[in-house]
This record gives structure tokens, sequence and C-alpha cells, in this order.
């Protein structure tokens, strides 16, 4: 039961990490029909930062380890966000009008380049986020101890995904994105700047990836340049798990994966743990094509 | 003149599809576009309303450049189109719908008045505001794409095909609310395959034919002109 509960916990914090940065992928796809490969790479880039900002403006030190994560987390935001935006711009919006395939060449060619500067800015070699940051003491959960940082990556996440489906679903602009995303044309000729939606869509994604990417230098205290190759993988997995396009099938799927990859690694096999979500994904895609909640054939992948 | 389109030119890749086409409309008057399939009515719409770019020529509406426009510029400008197949937002709810049509108007009060002027004019719509369109009617369909074409308040509101698939009562039910609509100050241009209820609805018409004017005038001239009969109302 505490190996469960452990684990369980534990999937649910990766889940909500996989999901914010499933969260972008589906964007970007919804509204641009689209895969941003460079995306694992935009997460990639949050992890750095954060450790950047951590290490060089010593937040914590002076404000304390909650708050001081918190205004970072929002500066990795603003900052990836901005990235995001420019990504948009060079890469992606000079090829609106050209077949697809120049624009997934563009998407791949835009992941080459930022594991490149990446590598070109901070080397090779492995960095470490200083495991100092917040208290150590366990909270108990049922009597069983869990990690601080375990519940507030969870916690963190959550919020956010709630606020972005909020945000999405109830203000002017989330209709927008939906409405843009259903019918770009349509979309234009209620009075949408559909250009704006694209920017706005290539800015939230990219933030929530980036302070994802953050999480995971926080949690698990080691980053490399090339983590967001396996995150960014595991996290289109769930994308489409929830069906692509969908934002509430991101958030499902990203927190889906995470538990069964924890509880596979746990209770079948550690060496298995990546085949696993992948496993699922294709018993899924076999009962049920467009995702668990999708609703039109992902035909354009 | 409210509108006027000189000397238009429409190309689709390669493929000229208007081949300089010149129209206007005045204030307050109801305009029909005629022609059979694939003639460019649409075409022409669209390049009202910025969605697709002229090669050459020019769209003056009050004297203001359209062509020169984006899309979201011109809804701004005060036009707005009710599109060829409705195109509605299947996956949201009508009154989701109708409030992106009030997507250029930041006046909250405005939008609540035009809102409950648009339920007046289509009650079913107001039964199902909660509903998602997708799962209205081919005829509520036609009524919601109207309406969130009106939510943006315009002075010329376009409509393509506004009775395609829709039986002969709702069609006379559509054309009557376009009539009422134009009596509240709201110029109309109505292209239509329907040569002969458009035409009766419309104060004067055009006729498009593989990217051509080929004929205009009064309504009552093009009902009663030999070639109009022969080749839009069925020889009648
Ligand atoms: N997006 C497009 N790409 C290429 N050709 C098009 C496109 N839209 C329309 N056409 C062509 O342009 C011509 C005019 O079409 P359209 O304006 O839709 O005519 P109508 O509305 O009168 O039926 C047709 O020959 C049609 O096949
Ligand atoms: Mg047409």
């Amino acid at each position: 039961m505490e190996q469960f509960f452990q684990q369980l916990t534990n999937g649910l914090a990766v889940g909500g990490i996989y999901a914010l940065i499933a969260l972008g992928y589906t964007m970007v796809y919804g509204v641009l029909k689209l895969i941003n490969f460079a995306h694992g790479d935009l997460f990639t880039i949050g992890a750095y930062l954060g450790l950047t900002l951590l290490t060089s403006l010593a937040l914590t030190d002076h404000v304390g380890g909650f708050l001081g994560i918190g205004v970072l987390a929002l500066m990795v935001m603003g900052l990836v966000g901005i990235i995001g935006i420019l990504l948009e711009r060079i890469a992606y919006r000079p090829l609106r009008e050209s077949p697809r395939l120049s624009a997934v060449v563009s998407a791949l060619g835009a992941s080459i380049f930022f594991q490149n500067a990446i590598m070109l800015v901070y080397g090779a070699k492995f960095y470490v986020y200083p495991q100092d940051l917040l208290p150590k003491s366990p909270v108990f959960i049922f009597g069983m101890p869990v990690p601080l940082m375990r519940i507030l990556i969870l916690v963190a996440s959550v919020v956010m995904m709630i606020s972005l489906y909020l945000f999405v679903q109830k203000t002017r602009i989330g209709t927008a994105i939906r409405a843009a995303a259903i019918d770009q044309g349509a979309a234009r000729l209620m009075g949408i700047d559909v250009n704006r939606v694209i920017m706005i869509v290539f800015c939230i994604g990219p933030a929530l990836g980036g302070v994802a990417g953050m999480m995971v230098g926080i949690y698990y205290g080691q980053i490399n340049f090339t983590m967001g190759w396996n995150y960014g993988l595991k996290a289109f997995t769930a994308a489409i798990l929830g069906g692509i396009g969908n934002i509430p099938g991101a958030m499902v799927g990203g927190l889906l994966l995470g538990v069964i990859e924890a509880l596979g690694a746990a209770y079948i096999s550690m060496a298995w743990k990546d085949a696993i979500a992948f496993v699922v994904l294709i018993l899924i895609l076999i009962v049920r094509p467009t995702g668990l909640l999708g609703e039109r054939v992902a035909e354009k992948i | 003149m409210l509108l006027a389109i000189n000397d238009l030119h429409v190309r689709y890749g390669n493929v000229e599809v208007l081949h300089g086409i010149s129209l206007h409309v005045a204030e307050g008057e109801i305009v029909t576009i005629l022609g059979a399939n694939g003639a460019g009515k649409s075409t022409t719409l669209l390049s009202i309303s910025g969605l697709v770019r002229p090669s050459e020529g020019e769209i003056l509406f009050d004297g203001l450049a359209l062509h020169k426009l984006a899309a979201h510029q011109v809804v701004q400008a005060r036009i707005s189109q009710s599109p060829e197949g409705r195109r509605v937002f299947g996956t949201l709810t009508v009154e989701e719908n109708i409030n992106l049509g009030a997507f250029s108007i930041r006046d909250k009060a405005k939008i609540a008045r035009t809102r409950t002027w648009i339920y007046d004019l289509f009650p079913r719509l107001a039964e199902r505001r909660q509903q998602l369109a997708g799962t209205l009617s081919g005829g509520e369909q036609q009524m919601l794409a109207i309406g969130r074409a009106l939510m943006s308040d315009p002075k010329l509101l376009l409509l393509d095909e506004p009775s395609l698939g829709l039986a002969p009562l709702l069609v006379r039910a559509i054309f009557d609310t376009i009539r009422t609509i134009n009596a509240s100050g709201v110029t109309v241009v109505l292209v239509e395959q329907n040569a002969k209820a458009a035409l009766k609805l419309a104060h004067r018409g055009y006729v498009l034919e593989v990217g051509r004017i080929i004929l205009h005038g009064e309504s009552k001239d093009l009902l009663t002109n030999p070639e109009v009969r022969n080749a839009y109302l069925g020889g009648s």
C-alpha cells in the first residue's frame, strides 16, 4: 500500500509535468495543425534559464524558498514565452502558406538550432540544481510521508492547468483560440486577428513547457541539454493519448501517462518504463483512434 | 456609394477566377449576385471580407480601401459575412457562436442589446443557446450564421447562399428575415443560386458568369430578361 501510494503520487507529479508540456503541443496543433518539434527544446531552455536565474539572482536566499521559486517560475515563463513568440515569427509564420512539409522541416531545424545554442552557452555537461531550496521534511498524507517538492509540483501544475482551462473556456481571447482551432477562416470573419491568436498560443504553450523544465530541474536535481528529447516525446505521447488538439485531453493524457509509467516501473519492470508508455499509447489508439477525448480524426499528423 | 468594386481580378494559384469585375452597392440596398456554381460569387464575397487577396483592382467601402485591410479590420470597418456552408463553430455553444460575432465590439452593453435583438429575430436560437451549434438543424445553423454576423453591428452584411439546402418554407422565413434586417438599416449583398427568390427580395442584381459580370440591373428588369429567365429561372 505504502509503495503504491508513493508511486501514485510520484506518477501524478511527473504526469503533471508531462501535461504542462503536452499542452504546448496540443494548443499549437489546435490552431496551426503543426507539431512544434522544437517544443521539447523550449522545455530544456526553461530548465537552464531556471537554473541560471536561481543561482545568479539568489532570490531564494532573500525572500525564502517558496516565494523565490514562484517568482523565478514566472520569470522563466515570461522568457520562454517570448522565445516561443520569436520562434513562431521566424520559423513558422513565413511558411504559413507553404506546403506542410516545409513547416515540419523548419520545426526540426529550430529544434537542432536550440539544442546547439544551449550546448554553446552551457556546454554538454550535466548541471545540478541546488537541493536546499525547500525544507527537507516530508508532508504526511494518510500517515504516509510524501516529499514536499512532489506535492508542490503537483499542486502547481494542477493550478496552472485549471487556470488555462478557465482562460480558454471563459474569456473572450480563450473563445477566440477555440474558434480559430475549429475554423480559421470563419474566425477571421468574426473579426478575430488570427495572427494574434497564434502569437498568444505560441506564448502560453512554451511558457508552460518552460516552467515544466524548471520543475524537472527542481524535482530531479539534474538537467542536461538532451532532456527535451525524452520529455518532449513523452508529452507528445500524452497529447496524442488525450486527443491531439484537445486541451483537457492533454491534461488527462499527461497525468495518466505519468501514473501508468510510475506504476508500471514499480510493478512490472523498471527497465521497461519507457516502453510501457508507448504500449499504452498503441492500445488506446487501437480502441480509440482519436485519443481519449479527441473528437476529430487525427489524420493530419 | 457604400461599396464600390472596380476591375477586381482574383486568382487561386495560377488560375484567374475573377477577370475584372466591377459592381457597386448604395447604402440601404439589397443587391443580389446571381450565377451558376463556380461563377465566382463566393470568391467575390471572400475578397470583400479580406479572406482572399485580389491580384488587381480595388474594393472601396465608404472610401476605405478594403483590399489593403486584414480580414479582422474589415469587420471593424463594419462589414460582416455569413459564409457559404454557414461555418458555425460546431463544438461551441450557440451563445458562444453569437458572442464570437461581437468579437470586434468592446462595449458590453451594446453587445447585450444586439444579442437581445438577434434572439428576438431568431427565437429558435434563444431556446437553444446552451446547445452545441453542431447539433442544430441546417435551418437553425443558417439563422445562427446570420445572427452571429449581425453581432458586429455591420453596415454591410454579406450573405453567401443562405437558402442552400433548406426546405422551401424555411427559405421563405430566412428571406423574410433578410428583409427585416435590411429595413433596420443594414445594407445587404446576397449571393444566391435561388435566382427567383433573390430577385424578388433584392433591389438590384448582378449576373456573374465564369468570373465576368454579364448583366446587371433592377431586379424587376432582370426577372423579365429573357437571358436570365432561360439560364437562371428555369425558362419559366
Ligand atoms: N480555394 C480555392 N482554390 C482553388 N480554386 C478555387 C478555390 N475556391 C474556389 N475556386 C475556384 O474558383 C472558381 C470560383 O469559385 P467560387 O467563387 O466558389 O464560385 P461560386 O461561389 O460562384 O460557386 C471555381 O472554379 C472554383 O473551383
Ligand atoms: Mg459559392
